[in-house]
């Protein structure tokens, strides 16, 4: 190759303050839309604690962290699985699912408490995966049997949601209920699994592979990435995730209720597209994640400050953030494209 | 030898049926569950029993119709329950300016929520799952706030003729539903709207390049689709007389989809089988009633649609692998 420029010196200047500015447009909107979910979560929560006496109490952080915790985990597995480009819409079934189970299996102790669950929910997830993987069927649609077969499932065996059965061992509602250095013992399981997420996601193989296979699936087949077992791993770990979400749900509430967890699964959703990971899959983080689960949890709290409003504005504010934050994101993904 | 006639084996044509299945299976299923029902379930052909049918699939059928147009788009709309729920809870807001006014204004609430996931999908660029998502979580909240969450009888006659009259002794819900059905057939089969629509779901970039206003034509494929939920809304708020924002449309997008996607009009776009689409809500609301007969439990008629649903994609799947 010959020098193009023969005299190097003003061309490549300017071309250098260029390329300088490029990557700086393009370092801080890939921030922003990386932590932008945390900037905002940081502005909600100062706004709360200066808003509302009561949000500042450390109770009342423990409360918004353990009634986030179930949907922490469950987006968890949600952030996998849209990192491969997939979705699961079964979590939400999957979820009471597993609560249900886990409140039956309680009678025999606590661990078989908190297995149950995990085996029943890891089998639908294995099933999703396969489907998936092996059949090339829509992940959207393989998920959306598995939500209304989970939820089948569960009605069976509560008699059609007539029978709630009750926790039964001690130990396991104390988990629920109990707290270690004024903090439920939920979230520091919650704690340990989102740092063994974070590892697997950052720093193991099948990490790599959760982003080559959403990036591109035939460049990570080339590459030799086992693109079919990433993904009926993804889907069982989102399984995995909801029974145990379940099961940390039973423990609190002593019971496996048939009635919740209906659109659980688009709130998982929810918060993993607010925490900045792109629905195309390839991107995302486990950070994100924590702060959009976070965001809602703390919208939900303001909304039970101010008191007498309708849980309807919940809702309501919940679906404005999410337009608000997505549009955002794709004008951000845009800007980088084009600098 | 060639390889045509290695695929003209005598006997049972196997790619044949492969090709025939998704597309038609659908009517086979009913038949057969029809001819099972006339032999085993007492009363089944009982004018009163298949009136009852009707009346409860026609909402589904509804919605199921603007779904299977977006779903032509390569698209999805996850808003259509919470547009009912809008539409419900403005009827009885404006029921005291007649009742034109009030389905009106329901109409325009569904004309902006389709404005609304229109703009989001095809100018910001949003995938449609997620910019419907949005509706979805945002538009109940919004109907409940309209309600103040509560339940309102509706007294009007000429509403509740919409929803429980009879028309040439069938009900007013399966004259509309049956209309609209033709509607959107039509608009499918026989005109420019139809074709470019399809052309967007099969090959979005060749589809700009051929000049098609892609962008207007999705805005108004998901403003259809929301119009076609609020009317599904106002029916049900006239069949069951009274308004419950929190309850109407709940989970209907689950039941649309499923009907499209048994219907055999594929997730991947390009192709709509409006007939198809009646036949999967009829079906999925035959399995239930048969179900229900038979006095099994509801929750293995969940399972049930969960097997039904994988063995109709299961079917489409193979020909769209090339």
């Amino acid at each position: 190759m010959t020098p193009i420029v023969s005299d190097p010196e003003a061309p490549t200047a300017a071309v250098a303050a260029d390329v300088r500015r490029a990557e700086r447009t393009d370092r801080i909107v890939s921030l922003v839309q990386r932590q932008g979910a945390l900037a905002v979560l940081i502005v909600v929560v100062l706004v709360a604690a200066a808003s509302f006496p009561n949000f500042r109490s450390f109770d009342n952080a423990a409360t918004v962290l353990v009634a986030a915790a179930p949907l922490a985990l469950i987006a968890l597995g949600m952030t996998f699985v849209i990192i491969t480009g997939g979705i699961d819409l079964s979590v939400g079934s999957l979820y009471v699912l597993g609560g249900v189970v886990s409140a039956y299996a309680s009678q025999w102790g606590l661990l078989p408490a908190f297995l149950a669950p995990l085996v029943v929910c890891g089998l639908v997830g294995v099933l999703n995966g396969i489907l998936i993987a092996y059949t090339r069927m829509a992940p959207f649609i393989v998920t959306l049997a598995a939500l209304l077969g989970a939820r089948g499932l569960m009605r069976a065996i509560s008699d059609e949601g007539s029978t709630t059965y009750l926790v039964k061992s001690d130990a396991f509602r104390s988990f629920g209920t109990g707290s270690f250095l004024g903090i439920g013992y939920p979230v520091w399981l919650v704690v340990v699994v989102f740092a063994l997420g974070m590892i697997l996601l950052a720093r193991t193989r099948f990490g790599h592979a959760v982003h080559a296979v959403g990036g591109s699936e035939d460049a990570a087949a080339l590459m030799g990435i086992a693109v079919r077992r990433t993904k009926v791993w993804v889907y069982v770990m989102s399984g995995l995730l909801a029974g145990l979400a379940g099961a940390i749900n039973a423990a609190k509430l002593g019971s496996g209720v048939t009635v919740l967890g209906i659109g659980l699964e688009l709130d998982a959703i929810a918060a993993v597209v607010i925490g900045g990971t792109l629905l195309t899959g390839g991107a995302g983080t486990i950070t994100g994640t924590i702060a959009g689960v976070l965001l809602l949890g703390v919208i939900q709290n303001m909304i039970n400050q101010v008191g007498n409003v309708p849980s309807s504005y919940q809702q309501l504010i919940s679906g404005a953030f999410l337009a608000v934050v997505v549009v955002a994101q794709t004008y951000l993904a845009r800007l980088r494209r084009v600098t | 030898m060639t390889s045509e006639s290695v695929a003209t084996r005598p006997g049972i044509d196997l790619a044949r049926i492969r090709a025939w299945l998704p597309a038609y299976g659908v009517y086979a299923a009913i038949v057969l569950l029809v001819l099972y029902n006339v032999a085993f379930t007492p009363n089944f052909l009982a004018w009163s029993n298949l009136r009852i049918q009707l009346i409860q699939v026609a909402p589904v059928v509804i919605v199921a119709l603007g779904m299977a147009l977006v779903i032509g788009t390569e698209g999805i709309d996850l808003s259509v329950g919470s547009v009912m729920a809008l539409a419900a809870a403005l009827i009885p807001l404006y029921l005291g300016y007649g009742v034109v006014a009030a389905i009106l204004i329901s109409l325009i609430a569904g004309v902006l929520v389709g404005l609304v996931n229109g703009t989001l999908v095809a100018r910001v660029g949003l995938q449609p799952i997620v910019a419907t998502l949005a509706l979805f979580v945002g538009g109940r909240g919004l109907a409940l706030v309209i309600s103040g969450g509560q339940l309102k009888d509706i007294r009007n006659d000429d509403l509740i003729f919409l929803g429980s009259g009879d028309f040439l002794g069938l009900p007013m819900l399966v004259w509309i539903a049956a209309l609209l059905v033709l509607v959107v057939a039509f608009i499918v089969r026989r005109t420019v709207f139809g074709r470019r629509l399809l052309a967007i779901g099969g090959n979005r970039p060749a589809t700009e390049l051929a000049g098609v206003p892609v962008k207007r034509v999705l805005i108004t494929v998901y403003v259809i689709c929301s119009v076609l939920a609020s009317i599904a809304g106002l029916l049900a708020v006239a069949r069951i007389q009274s308004s419950d924002a929190s309850a109407v449309g709940l989970l209907i997008e689950l039941s649309a989809i499923t009907a499209v996607v048994v219907g055999g009009t594929p997730l991947t776009g390009g192709r709509v089988r409006v007939l198809g689409t009646v036949a999967g809500a009829l079906l999925m609301q035959l399995v239930v009633a048969t179900m229900i007969k038979h006095n099994l439990p509801s929750s293995s008629t969940e399972m049930v649609q969960a097997a039904i649903i994988l063995v109709a994609v299961y079917a489409a799947r193979e020909r769209k692998s090339r």
